[in-house]
């Protein structure tokens, strides 16, 4: 999973490249993983549109502002 | 017989808490002053606790947080600093008690909640849940203070622009168990256990230049071995020993690497894992040696690659993953309570082991799986779902707000609060027993006493602290209660008192006799 920069965009690509890889180790194993993702994907398509309706407004904004002082 | 002391021969158990320190921010007011920010939530809160008027303030007779585990104290700097705790004295920051025996307070320039002392895991759970619908309440009650703009707060450990602020773990352990066996085992634990319970960062680096996604919000704040400090140059092992009980029979251990979880699955196994390998080494059972070379290097390494693969080096030169040296404590546990309790292990104790380890197989094989439990995990799943929706990078804007505001404590705002909502993340407690613990105090400690006589007798507590209870009860002086032992003073032992005591007076009056 790219977790650092590698250009935005790439995660579906790069996941599907992991999966093709695994198909070709165990396939019952690689396909159960495969529809797991893809569940998890349908699902995280309705979780993103119920957070675009409560996410803050002007994204850059809100967090240049946050700013705290130290603690402990 | 270490564990017996205060663990009823039950592994996970032991005498512990957990204090938090939120972010507050006041959007479009970047000037605000977050010291009064922070007082007026608090204060908002303290106002208007629904038992009475009455203010008791919190009394530091028994406080040395100089104090240092390795038995020496700091002379404390004549320096005049505004942040320092005896400057807030002076300006008189909001500081109180509640009724759950829970301490309410500005720290610094961030409003904090000290859980009461609970005896397991769950419990610290369900009293530091309870903070968050206190800090939620508290803000919007500031909301009615005239002239206020919304004070926002979170429940996370950065702004990242540099500046880091603190959830810390309270264990008391045996005062018998040397320090060094503390350090030896507890560093490697406290480099992988962040795989568990990170709560997540975009950004890497103190002020989160270096665009990524990392497993904790604490990890690059830390920068020595061990040490008695915490907003400067701060250590894996914190040494400040400041046990708040009998000093000859208990060491309080003071861990300040973790981060502020939302998720209770996280809380539950951050406490629960941890206080696990301490009755290993107060009993002195691990005799293995899991020492990781450069460990501050390996907490950042860990955190800095949620693949999960990074290879630590161990002192004897083997090499594993963060996920496989939790694994190597987890085997060391499971060895530890079948020997100690065999089939007789207490259910809180089977649980934690079970969950643990079903995380941990489920990290080696699939991290994403558990999304539904650890909050790095959660967190990571809505970010890579945004990244793939609308091809962000891990520089962008939206992506830094959805991990700010992941831990925003309201209910209709906070994302993580939205994924409750909505069934999305396993839960571990009622939500009706987390309300009620907002103001109930734990049965089976001495915050017992401490929040049910706030409760019965608001008007005449003048003080309190985790070590005793002052009465102002009209009499010359002020009636001091020592509260030097934390399993003193539950339900079981002053309940039937306080029944038959309907004034403060009667129960000092009873207390004397008695």
């Amino acid at each position: 999973m790219a977790t650092k920069d590698t250009g935005g965009g790439q995660q579906r690509s790069g996941r599907r490249t992991d999966q093709t890889d695994e198909v070709e180790v165990d396939e019952s194993n690689a396909s159960d993983l495969k529809e797991r993702h893809e569940k998890l994907s349908e699902d995280v398509d309705s979780l993103l549109d119920e957070i675009d309706d409560v996410l803050e407004e002007n994204a850059e904004e809100f967090v240049k502002g946050y700013v705290q002082k130290g603690g402990e | 017989m270490a564990r017996s002391t205060y663990a009823d021969s039950v592994s996970v158990r032991r005498i512990m808490g957990a204090e938090t320190e939120y972010g507050v921010s006041v959007p479009g007011q970047p000037s605000t002053n977050q010291m009064l920010a922070s007082s007026l939530v608090v204060n908002s809160y303290a106002n208007r606790q629904a038992t009475g008027s009455s203010r008791a303030r919190w009394d530091f007779e028994e406080e040395s947080p100089l104090r240092d585990a390795r038995g020496f104290e700091l002379p404390r700097e004549p320096v005049v600093d505004p942040s320092s705790p005896a400057n807030e004295d002076d300006l008189g920051l909001a500081n109180v008690i509640l009724t759950n025996g829970a301490r309410l307070y500005v720290d610094h320039a961030h409003p904090e909640y000290s859980t009461p002392e609970v005896t397991n895991p769950r419990d610290v759970v369900l009293w530091d849940k309870a903070g968050e619908r206190v800090m939620a309440e508290a803000a919007r009650r500031a909301l009615s203070v005239p002239g206020t703009m919304p004070v926002h707060l979170y429940k996370n450990n950065t702004d990242n622009k540099g500046v880091s602020y603190g959830c810390h773990e309270n264990y008391l352990m045996a005062r018998s168990t040397p320090f060094g066996d503390i350090v030896r085992h507890l560093i490697p634990f406290f480099v992988s256990r962040q795989v568990v319970c990170g709560a997540g960062r975009v950004g890497i680096g103190v002020d989160g230049r270096e665009a990524g996604f990392q497993l904790s919000q604490r990890a690059d704040f830390f920068e020595v071995e061990v040490g008695l400090e915490t907003t400067l140059k701060r250590p894996i092992i914190n040494t400040r020993d400041e046990p708040h009980a009998d000093p000859e029979k208990y060491r309080r251990l003071h861990v300040i690497i973790g981060d502020a979880n939302m998720s209770e699955i996280s809380t539950y196994l951050k406490v629960g894992t941890t206080s696990l390998v301490l009755a290993m080494i107060e009993d002195s059972w691990l005799d293995v040696d899991l020492t990781v070379d450069n460990p501050v290097a390996g907490l950042r390494a860990v955190s800095h690659d949620p693949s999960l693969r990074h290879l630590l080096t161990l002192g004897d030169g083997r090499k594993m993953t963060g996920v496989q040296l939790q694994m190597e404590y987890l085997e060391q546990a499971r060895k530890y309570v079948e020997d100690r309790f065999g089939t007789d292990l207490d259910s809180q104790t089977a649980d934690v082991l079970s969950r643990w380890e079903s995380v941990l197989v489920r990290l080696e094989d699939d991290p994403m799986s558990c999304s539904r439990e650890l909050d790095w995990v959660a967190k990571l799943a809505i970010l890579e779902g945004y990244r793939a929706r609308d091809g962000m990078g891990w520089d962008a804007p939206r992506l830094q707000l959805v991990d700010l505001q992941y831990s925003d404590v309201r209910p209709d705002k906070g994302l993580y609060n939205r994924l409750a909502a909505r069934g999305r993340v396993d839960l571990l407690l009622d939500e009706g027993d987390v309300v009620d613990a907002m103001t109930e105090p734990p049965h089976d400690t001495r915050a017992f006493f401490r929040g049910r006589c706030l409760a019965l007798y608001p008007q005449q507590v003048a003080a309190a602290s985790w070590d005793s209870v002052i009465f102002d009860v009209g009499r010359d002086s002020l009636q001091r209660v020592p509260t030097l032992e934390p399993l003193r003073g539950t339900k079981d032992h002053v309940g039937e008192l306080l029944a038959r005591c309907p004034t403060a007076l009667d129960l000092v009056d009873a207390l004397a006799g008695g």
